[in-house]
């Protein structure tokens, strides 16, 4: 491999070029940028369907308000607590392999700080799932009103947005325990994934609260 | 194999723009009042495309045939990138700009102004796979529509209910559509199963037909004679049947018409 | 080995032995996009055979087609097209080559294989999902293809699939019932596989750039996979949810589209208050996007190829073309009520649309100009592949001048639902794209399976295609101004009658060029067991791809850490020794 210098001519139009330096390889980290993606598309969807409910709320006389089933407001409280403790799990593995700090800081005693982390993990799970048994009641509070899928717009649009909502958190749910058997057996890179998997979680919980608003306010 | 490239292009550059300017296959002659407008819009973007269109396929093969020995210096355009950018977006810019202003106007007159208040109303039931029409009658009102009486077997088009309206009792329902020339027409088209469309090429306009939506279209005819109306939304397997005719006639012909309708 | 600090996750896979793993469920990206491509080319067999068919009824409404009455009974008794298997070949056929060719081919399949390769990554940023999405976008296929076999017969609803006749079941007719079920659950899948799909592209082009490859110095090709990329991720997040609803509003009873009222065959349907629009406006912000989706890979594909072929790069740099493909790509999700003038929104938002409309013909009028004018001193080297990149250029003008027409409301108030309309998206995607994918094949073909292609059958195949494209779809323009409305299974009416000679016409180019196509698919199946050995860089190119074997080793470079130190294309530098220098060249190139 030779290392030319080309004499620059001096007719104008001519190609030679700046000499630019070389850029080092990329740093991000592909699944933090994967995970942002999917929020987006994901995002996106909901987004489409908010569109559609409002659209079709504005074309039909046929919009029924009804009461929500109280359960919902408990089902919010799960989950935003569900995101608290995934933090609380996050944030004890990130302190377990952090390198010793200045004299001041004591060395970390890892075992205890990831088997604390496991925990706060297994109570994230705990509470995902408690999430989607209270989802199901509040299926049944709506079907002992009379509101099935096809009743009315109204019922349709929670139906779909719940169900898609919960599909999405079951996903979470396994993405967790994926995680979690990797954390457990110390594989590597688990703890990144861990960073990943909780923005996912956050997501779907403010996904919720979204949703939440948009029922109670249009329905 | 340049040059070949070369002169194939303009073969069929020049073959795909006859059939235009010799208007081998064209609209047919416009008979509304809104028609010459968008033939003018036609006209007009007809010969601004027609130009970008022959130009820059001359410009392809003018360059592939100079520049097809393969040997030769490279050269870069002269004055680089930047001329040539601004040339596209400022050529665009003002085809765009002029199209639009002038494109809008002729659009409003037709669907964005309201029916002359003295025209005549005549409300239109699209199904598969036909069009019916209903005249309001002598009292001048329509009866009102109910979806559980509509019934293709019965004849019932509109599910007209004339025991209990009686609105209803004097409405004329026909399969073709008769309409006085040089009278301001306002059709209310309704659908009752799929979206379809009324269509006449000779007016220059169309307009979907959907289910569950109330829509007005309005329009002059100025010629008489006979003309198809046709669907263009796919509606179903008669798609291609649905059709319907359009008699323009005189107001005496029409009056006489209208009276032997309401007499059956 | 490499650097794990910047992708810790990005397993180093060793090389898979068993068959299965290998060329089956296998992780390496270089397989998925030769699937992908596969999957395309049996998808485009099948289009086109369904075009032959429907065109031969329009031509002759009344000839029978030996055979056809065993594969459908129902739909081609004694051989002779029903009116209602003439809507599902014509659904069918729109179906499968918007979605199972065009999305495919230039997109999933060149990407795939070349995106990781282009940017001197070993692989793309989740292998596993990346299987997963072929593999999903593969039962897509399967359960569309069941359509053809069930009782009632495919869709007939075209493949915009409206609401109502695509909302309420059978009674719409036939091919209403289990056909558009299948439908509807094929396009969701899809989403789902192209979904997969894009995060791996966007994943990858952000993340595993190699040493010195900076954004700048991406090739076109990857650049328009990755806008391609970010454009699918949120049409096809619109589409998904679009088909879930239209599914509950025909086997659940709900109203999301249907309104109340609805006779259909006689029977009052159950809905009430829905909206037919509302179908509109969700597949059209999807539809729209997705056109672009067709054309942009195939943009960034001639963008890629031309340089390698007039020994200069392309006028305007990285910057100019790549610009416009952003601006296209961000325009594309403001100008989906185009497709919607005379739908029965507000006519006032027609005019809102068509501004965008017209603004977006900006992008590709300022890359038509960059391809025109880079061509300008050129040294030409004339290939089957540079043959397609060049009548790109002249296809691609053709189609997007009777945009012009259609994106001005007052004109598309004569011309929507007419052969104006199918002229015009035939050429920009059936054409312009296809050209594309012909180009990305005849150049990347030996470095993907390691030999030549023949270059004789490359350029008779481009003649006859060229020229066959011209004489079936100009004439469609025609046919447009003459008012001729489209998806109609025969031309009953008076003003119809006479352009019947003119269909005919256009079947007769059809069967011709689609004939020539079989040039195209003996060149490939000979190439693959009887064709030349390639070398590494057939074609004297700069970009990474032609740095590394044909084919390339499993991990892309055989364990190499590719160092980038040039632009995509340094064609014709003054003073240097070659007309060409890689990107991996050390050479020194000055600016004065």
């Amino acid at each position: 491999m030779s290392t030319t210098t080309y004499v620059p001519a001096q007719t104008p139009g001519s190609r030679a070029r700046v000499k630019t330096p070389v850029v080092p390889a990329t740093k991000g980290i592909a699944s933090n940028t994967g995970v942002w993606v999917a929020v987006s598309a994901i995002a996106m969807s909901f987004a489409a369907l908010t569109s559609a409910l409002i659209v079709r709320q504005g074309s039909g006389s046929d919009w029924q308000r009804f009461v929500l089933p109280r359960i919902l407001y408990l089902d919010t409280v799960i989950l935003i607590a569900s995101s608290y403790t995934l933090e609380l799990s996050r944030k004890r593995f990130a302190a377990s392999s952090s390198r010793p700090g200045a004299a001041s800081k004591p060395a970390p005693d890892t075992a205890a700080l990831r088997s604390s982390g496991l925990y706060w993990l297994n109570m994230t799970l705990t509470l995902g799932l408690l999430f989607v048994v209270g989802q199901f009641l509040a299926w049944r509070g709506l079907a002992s009103q009379g509101l099935f899928l096809a009743t009315s717009p109204s019922s349709s649009f929670f139906y779909v947005l719940t169900a898609m909502h919960g599909l999405h958190l079951l996903g979470g749910v396994l993405g967790l325990l994926y995680v979690g058997y990797r954390l457990r057996r110390n594989r590597p890179n688990a703890q990144t994934s861990l960073g990943t998997a909780a923005v996912y979680w956050h997501f779907v919980d403010l996904l919720w609260v979204y949703l939440l608003m948009v029922i109670a306010i249009r329905m | 194999m340049g040059k070949v490239f070369a002169v194939a292009l303009i073969i069929i550059t020049l073959v795909s723009v006859y059939p235009i300017i010799a208007h081998t296959w064209w609209p047919p002659p416009t008979i509304s009042t809104t028609g010459p407008s968008v033939d003018h819009q036609m006209d007009e973007t007809l010969i601004g495309t027609g130009i970008l269109f022959i130009s820059s396929q001359l410009i392809l093969a003018g360059f592939v045939w100079a520049f097809s020995s393969g040997k030769g210096k490279i050269k870069s355009w002269p004055g680089g990138a930047g001329p040539v950018v601004a040339f596209g977006i400022v050529i665009v810019g003002l085809e765009i700009l002029s199209l639009t202003f002038v494109g809008s106007k002729v659009w409003a007159s037709m669907y964005m102004t309201p029916a002359n208040e003295y025209a005549l109303h005549i409300d239109v039931q699209a199904e598969q796979f036909a069009f019916f029409f209903r005249y309001p009658g002598p009292d001048g009102v329509f009866g009102p529509i109910h979806a559980e009486k509509i019934s293709d077997g019965s004849g019932n088009y509109f599910g007209l209910d004339p025991a209990n309206d009686v609105s209803a009792r004097d409405d004329v329902v026909v399969g073709s559509l008769a309409i006085p020339v040089n009278t301001p027409i306002l059709l209310t088209l309704h659908s009752k199963d799929m979206i379809h469309n009324f269509y006449v090429p000779e007016l220059r306009l169309q307009q979907d037909i959907v289910p569950g939506l109330d829509i007005p279209l309005h329009f002059t005819a100025t010629k008489a004679g006979r003309y198809e109306i046709v669907c263009t939304q796919l509606c179903g397997l008669g798609h291609y049947t649905m059709r319907a005719f359009m008699d323009v006639m005189s107001q005496s012909d029409y009056d006489s018409w209208l009276k032997q309708q309401s007499g059956d | 080995m490499s650097d794990t600090s910047a992708n810790p996750e990005i397993h180093h896979l060793a090389p898979p032995t068993s068959f299965i793993r290998k060329h089956v469920f296998s992780l390496d990206h270089k397989v998925i996009g030769l699937q992908y491509y596969g999957l395309a080319l049996a998808a485009v067999f099948i289009g086109m055979v369904l075009s032959w068919l429907f065109r031969i009824h329009l031509g002759w409404a009344t000839a029978a087609i030996p055979g056809l009455q065993f594969f459908s009974p129902n739909g081609a008794p004694g051989g002779v097209i029903t009116p209602e298997y003439y809507l599902s070949l014509l659904t069918m056929h729109g179906t499968i080559m918007v979605f199972f060719v065009l999305t495919n081919a230039p997109f999933a399949g060149f990407g795939n294989y070349f995106l990781p390769i282009q940017i001197g990554a070993e692989d793309m940023a989740f292998p596993r999902f990346n299987m997963m999405s072929f593999w999903t976008t593969f039962a897509a296929f399967l359960v569309m293809m069941a359509a053809f076999f069930v009782h009632d017969g495919p869709p007939i609803s075209g493949w915009t699939a409206y609401a109502t006749l695509s909302s309420v079941g059978k009674d719409a007719g036939p091919g209403e019932a289990m056909g558009q079920n299948l439908w509807a659950i094929s396009i969701g899948l899809f989403c789902i596989g192209q979904l997969l799909g894009s995060l791996n592209f966007i994943a990858t082009t952000l993340d595993l750039r190699t040493k010195g490859m900076s954004l700048a110095r991406m090739p076109f090709s990857t650049w328009a996979w990755f806008i391609t990329a970010c454009i699918g991720l949120l049409a096809f997040a619109d589409l998904l949810p679009a088909c879930i609803l239209l599914i509950l509003d025909r086997t659940a009873g709900t109203s999301f589209f249907n309104p109340a009222g609805l006779v259909v065959s006689d029977n009052l349907q159950p809905h009430s208050g829905g909206s037919p629009l509302l179908w509109q406006h969700l597949f059209w912000f999807f539809g729209h996007p997705e056109v672009y989706i067709a054309i942009i890979p195939a943009f960034g594909i001639v963008a890629h190829i031309l340089p390698t072929f007039m020994r200069k790069p392309l006028l305007g740099g990285t910057r100019v073309l790549v610009g416009c493909l952003i601006a296209a790509g961000f325009l594309s999700y403001m100008v989906w009520g185009h497709h919607m003038f005379v739908s029965g929104m507000n006519p006032f938002s027609a005019l809102l649309f068509s501004v965008p409309t017209l603004i977006i013909t900006i992008p590709f009028t300022v890359s038509t100009l960059m391809f025109l004018g880079s061509i300008y001193g050129a040294r030409l080297r004339f290939t089957s592949a540079s043959l397609f990149c060049l009548g790109f250029i002249s296809v691609f003008i053709s189609g997007g001048i009777s945009g012009f027409f259609l994106a001005q409301p007052s004109l598309d108030t004569y011309l929507h639902a007419t052969y104006f309309v199918v002229a015009h998206f035939h050429f920009v995607m059936a054409v312009a794209a296809i050209f594309g994918i012909f180009a990305g094949t005849y150049f990347w073909m030996p470095k993907m399976i390691g030999r030549m292609m023949n270059e004789t059958l490359g350029k008779v195949h481009f003649w006859l295609t060229f020229i066959g494209v011209y004489c079936i779809f100009m004439p469609m323009h025609y046919l447009g101004l003459a008012g001729n409305v489209r998806r109609y299974s025969a031309f009953t009416d008076n003003y119809l009658i006479p352009l019947i000679p003119v269909h005919k016409f256009i079947t007769v180019a059809a069967l011709l060029t689609g004939a020539a196509q079989f040039i195209f698919f003996y060149n490939l199946f000979h190439t693959r067991f009887w064709g030349p050995k390639a070398p590494d860089n057939p074609w004297e190119a700069t970009s990474l791809e032609w740095s590394t074997t044909s084919p390339p080793p499993f991990d892309n470079f055989g364990g190499r850490h590719m160092v980038v130190r040039q632009d995509a294309y340094e064609y014709g530098v003054e003073g240097a020794p070659t007309d060409y220098i890689m990107q991996t060249a050390t050479d020194t190139i000055v600016e004065h």
